[in-house]
């Protein structure tokens, strides 16, 4: 009978580890799965994959950069001596323009005589900067200049400041205005979040009465469970106009109803945590402070408090990685532009909202889906360093109060 | 043992024999699709429609994994996804089931009424800032698109920018309401939206595409007559080898009751 129970003791202990061990293996596989595909995006090249641009043999440009292609092919750059060229006017082309320039049967049966036409095109106009698939590339004609390959930079993804995934030919992925829209909006929620979600447990957990304390408590727990769409809703209809009235400004999605909105998502998360936190402290410190003549005020910010600073402080990381992580209530009311934010008032795209917003529709291993990715590994590692460095501060802190 | 077995087979072969069809793609043709779907339910007992959205390039993306009978697309299929379908050795038939017209619409409060193509241009990619440089009051513009994803988005990119990328700061909304909803509550907003989406809380603009010599408003008549420009036709993708399956759909949808319910969402009919 006892060795029964031995043998399922140990049975039990087995697949405990195993069950540890393979969720374990569960997170580091997603993470490697995540770093893998995100990382791809630097051996994506920098134009739109399976296209080419090519120029006439006679131009000297050699190279251009990203933000140089798509200023050309939207009429920012509109003569070649702007990028140390002739001086001659750029004339962009699109693949497509072909198939208006000649009729069909002039392609020939399935298109063979494509490249030869387009070489054509090509050799004809000097000034042109074609834009097509590589597997018409008309390679064979000497007058047609392929300018090479390169790869998107390091450097252009993490300085760069312009999000335009979808741009043709050569899209643009800068992080800045996303990460900065990121940071910007959860750095206010907390500010918001913090004294409000700080009063509420401190009257919860010190002054309410029990009977308050036993309806307060559900409905504050009940605003946990609201879906964050409903929240995005709400903020749309109600809150995007008053702030727009109230404060006289040209938008009302922006950067503090995003705000605004997270703030009241992390309250309840805030409120639990730290109430929690604080009825934890042992009624024998209570009652010595009272005792020794403090007053129930001098008692709740000398005593409990910094007694119950760690679980306050992992509060404060909770709400502040709910901020982060947000997706459906920010993209619906912060008006997802995604500049370099730099007034409360403007509107900001985020990077959850981005990678919600464009996944569907980006193209499976294409560089955008990879891009998409790493601003996954990106909020990743955000939320990692979070909760280390709180975990540390709180570790220091609980140290110096022994 | 035997019986099981053909118990089985009868069950399998019953399953095969509903005909059980999946669109999907476009969210703008998404109320087309969803309500021919329950009418056309209706009148054939037996078969089995189910709809989904999540934008063109998804229908395509489903096509392409045999994940869908029908995509429903808002735009053209584009030459390089026409050619990865042949890849796969999928020959595609396109179907034009409708058309829908683009309307430009403003806030309630705007005065200005009429708008040039050009002038379109230079608001959505950023060059024009302000409502007085285009006759109106003193106001920022504020111009609203759609999140990538949407075929709407690269219509009216094609269509009112001739290809040029929006300004890089532009606000995305996730859907056509949250334009609405947008536009309607915002005094210096401007975004583009389904005809069939147009309602009192926000005004259209009337369009040229002429240089300012005619504008049009967005109406159905207009849209039918060609004389309103931004137009776009609606298309069903299907792959040759199902046409049996998904031939009494489209039937049913070119019939005069299917085309009898693309008016009623708003859209224009083929014929």
């Amino acid at each position: 009978m006892k060795q029964f129970r031995q043998t399922i003791e140990r049975l039990v202990k087995v697949m405990l580890t195993i069950s540890g061990s393979i969720t374990s293996l569960a997170i580091l596989l997603i993470i490697i799965f995540l770093f893998k595909e995100g990382f791809g995006l630097f051996n994506s090249p920098s134009v739109e994959k399976g296209y080419a641009l090519c120029v006439n043999a006679s131009n000297t440009i050699e190279e251009l950069n990203s933000t140089q292609i798509k200023q050309i092919f939207d009429y920012e750059i509109t003569n070649w001596n702007e990028i140390n060229g002739n001086n001659e006017d750029i004339i962009p082309f699109y693949f497509d323009e072909i198939f208006s320039m000649y009729s069909e049967e002039e392609f020939g049966e399935d298109y063979v005589l494509l490249n030869e036409k387009l070489g054509e095109v090509i050799a004809q106009t000097p000034n042109i900067i074609a834009y097509i698939p590589e597997q018409y590339l008309p390679r064979e004609n000497n007058s047609v200049k392929i300018l090479p390959q390169k790869n998107i930079q390091i450097t252009d993804f993490f300085g760069g400041k312009e999000w335009l995934p979808t741009a043709t030919p050569a899209p643009l992925f800068g992080l800045l205005p996303l990460i900065m829209g990121t940071l910007w909006v959860s750095f206010f929620a907390i500010l918001i979040a913090l004294p409000l979600g700080m009063g509420v447990a401190i009257y919860m957990s010190e002054l309410a009465g029990p009977r308050t304390r036993k309806l307060l408590k559900p409905a504050i727990e009940l605003l946990a469970g609201i879906p964050s769409v409903v929240y995005g809703f709400f903020g749309l209809v109600v809150l995007v106009p008053l702030i727009q009235k109230a404060l006289n400004l040209p938008v009302g999605e922006t950067a503090f109803a995003g705000s605004l909105i997270l703030a009241i998502m992390a309250l309840p998360t805030i409120i639990t945590i730290a109430e929690d936190a604080m009825r934890g402290t042992p009624r024998a410190m209570r009652e010595a402070s009272l005792a020794l003549g403090a007053n129930r005020w001098q008692t709740i910010y000398k005593v409990i408090v910094p007694y119950a600073s760690s679980g306050i402080m992992a509060a404060v990381v909770l709400g502040i990685g709910r901020a982060i992580g947000e997706t459906m209530a920010v993209l619906m009311v912060t008006g997802n532009a995604a500049v370099i934010p730099t007034s409360l008032f403007q509107s900001v795209r985020t990077i959850p909202a981005t990678i919600a917003a464009e996944l569907g529709e980006a193209p499976a291993g294409g560089a955008h889906y990879q891009s998409l990715f790493l601003l996954g590994c990106i909020l990743f590692i955000i939320t990692m360093v979070i909760s280390a460095s709180a975990e540390f501060i709180s570790k220091r802190q609980h140290n110096k109060g022994v | 043992m035997k019986k099981t077995i053909l118990t089985t087979v009868i069950l399998v072969a019953a399953l095969f024999s509903v005909q059980a069809q999946r669109i999907k793609g476009s969210d703008t043709m998404l109320p087309l699709s969803q309500m021919a779907a329950e009418e056309f339910m209706k009148v054939n007992n037996s078969s089995n429609v189910t709809v989904t959205g999540g934008g063109s390039g998804v229908g395509i993306t489903a096509l392409l994994d045999g994940t869908t009978d029908l995509a429903q697309l808002s735009r053209k299929i584009k030459f390089d996804e026409k050619n990865k379908l042949k890849e796969k050795g999928k020959t595609v038939k396109e179907i034009i089931a409708a058309y829908d017209a683009l309307a430009i619409v403003v806030h309630p409060s705007n005065k200005v009424t009429n708008l040039t193509r050009e002038q379109l241009e230079g608001i959505f990619t950023g060059k024009i800032k302000n409502w007085k440089e285009v006759g109106g009051a003193n106001i920022a513009i504020v111009p609203y698109s759609r999140e990538t994803s949407s075929g709407t988005y690269e219509f009216f990119k094609e269509s009112v920018l001739k290809k040029k990328n929006y300004m890089s700061g532009i606000m995305s909304m996730p859907a056509t309401g949250a334009i609405i909803q947008s536009v309607s509550q915002t005094k210096g907003a401007i975004g583009y939206v389904g005809m069939a989406y147009l309602n009192k809380q926000v005004k259209p603009i009337h369009v040229s595409y002429d240089q300012g010599k005619t504008f049009v408003e967005p109406t159905v008549e207009n849209a039918k007559n060609e004389t309103y420009p931004i137009v776009r036709p609606l298309y069903y993708y299907y792959d040759a080898i199902n046409e049996s399956t998904v031939k009494p759909f489209i039937d049913y949808i070119l019939s005069n009751e299917g085309q009898k319910i693309v008016s009623k969402i708003g859209f224009i009919t083929v014929k």
